[in-house]
């Protein structure tokens, strides 16, 4: 009985010690990534392979779901606003709530699951083939080679991306809501452009979405590097990529809210 | 895939990302709206503002002529004093009329003007003196009621 009692303790205790043995070690990863990151920025064409795997092939599935997500948003808008006879702020709430939220948060989840996944993937299958220690053999710091041009790829993709969500969002919106239902246009974007603010939503919307880059991109390069080299190491890195940067991402946003909008 | 065709398509790609944020800050926030040339301020003391919000309008004639800059409570007597950022083009007799107007019956506040007779014009810095409060929806309708209610017993 105690020895069972024990035995499941020190299971407990051998899981808490690794994952804070994870977290310190994502902790000093992610500084190395950023003290060699001089290789990406002076070999810049090493990103611009990884803007286009992270953020070009990105392009389909972040457009298409910008543009049904704002149809969704602009036919529930509607259908809530219209009972209350204030349809003329359908532009304000598909708007703001694509600036604030919507855009930012979709896009980083769509982003970790297209674009994270396919990082940790790709890392983690150069180290389970060993093509990570051959580099280092040949004195070429994977870190450098390998690892930071693609952090960095996903960093700057991740803006560009949500503020191509939010665009496309409030343009389905306005498809639907404008186009097909027949809300006043004039008002729409009137009421629109009067309550919607530059500093207060769009740049704190651009922040948070730097920020969700950084977190998705870390945690997809830490994944990869750290994976056990098997197929099945690769495959369970690329799954918790998935699930700790969408975790990552939502947590994230909790805490951006309250700090810019939350008085 | 080829160098150039990565170029051409990480280059698509920024100029469509661009193109979304320029979209945004311009079409959709008001950064592009309506540019205050060389402005000049003035101030108004109101009992009630309301609703009213920095950076909204002000308007004379349904015209956008400037934009609310900040406010304030006056510690002394305890009124709003609102601050106005008003585009140098337009100036004002010293008799303008300050209302809280709002835009349908919904719609959000703002502050209009109605230009008096006066032959002076009010000089950057200076305070307009006619004012006139928000209309609170609540109070109308209490007073209609007291007055309903009065006039049922009178009879």
């Amino acid at each position: 009985m105690l020895d069972a009692v024990s035995c499941f303790l020190r299971a407990i205790g051998a899981r808490l010690i690794n994952a804070i043995l994870r977290l310190g070690f994502a902790a000093r990863f992610f500084c190395m990534v950023l003290a060699l990151s001089g290789t990406s920025l002076k070999r810049f064409r090493l990103t611009l392979r990884e803007i286009h795997f992270a953020g070009v092939l990105s392009l389909v599935i972040i457009v298409v779901s910008g543009l049904f997500v704002g149809m969704v948003l602009g036919l529930q808008g509607y259908e809530t606003l219209v009972r209350s006879g204030s349809e003329e702020a359908l532009g304000v709430l598909v708007a703001l709530s694509l600036v604030r939220e919507l855009g930012p948060v979709v896009a980083g989840l769509l982003f970790a699951s297209r674009a994270g996944s396919a990082i940790t993937a790709e890392i983690g299958l150069m180290k389970a083939t060993e093509q990570l220690d051959a580099m280092d053999m040949m004195a070429v710091n994977p870190i450098a080679r390998v690892v930071a041009p693609r952090f960095w790829g996903g960093v700057l993709s991740m803006p560009l991306l949500a503020a191509l969500f939010s665009a496309m969002g409030i343009f389905g919106g306005y498809l639907v809501g404008v186009v097909l239902i027949g809300a006043d246009e004039g008002s729409f974007w009137s009421q629109m452009q009067a309550s919607v603010d530059f500093q207060e939503d769009i740049l704190n919307g651009v922040i948070k979405s730097v920020v969700f880059g950084v977190a998705v991109s870390w945690i997809a390069v830490f994944e990869g590097y750290d994976c056990e080299p098997t197929a099945e190491g690769v495959s369970r890195a690329t799954t918790r990529t998935v699930v700790t940067s969408s975790l990552a991402i939502l947590g994230l946003d909790f805490v951006l809210t309250s700090l810019m909008f939350g008085s | 895939m080829k160098r150039a065709s990565i170029d051409i398509w990480v280059g698509i790609f920024v100029v469509l990302g661009v193109l979304a944020l320029l979209f945004l800050s311009m079409r959709v926030g008001n950064l592009g709206g309506t540019k205050l040339q060389d402005p000049y301020s003035l101030q108004a003391h109101f009992d009630n503002i309301g609703g009213l919000k920095v950076r909204t309008p002000v308007k004379s004639a349904g015209v956008v002529v400037g934009r609310i800059e900040s406010i304030a409570l006056d510690p002394q007597n305890y009124q709003a004093v609102v601050s106005l950022n008003m585009d140098g083009r337009y100036r004002f007799p010293r008799d303008t009329f300050a209302t809280i107007n709002t835009s349908g019956l919904l719609g959000e506040q703002y502050i209009g003007l109605e230009p008096g007779g006066d032959e002076e014009v009010l000089a950057p810095g200076a305070e307009i003196r006619k004012t006139q409060s928000a209309v609170v929806l609540e109070k109308l309708i209490s007073q209609f009621m007291f007055n309903t209610a009065e006039g049922g017993s009178s009879k």
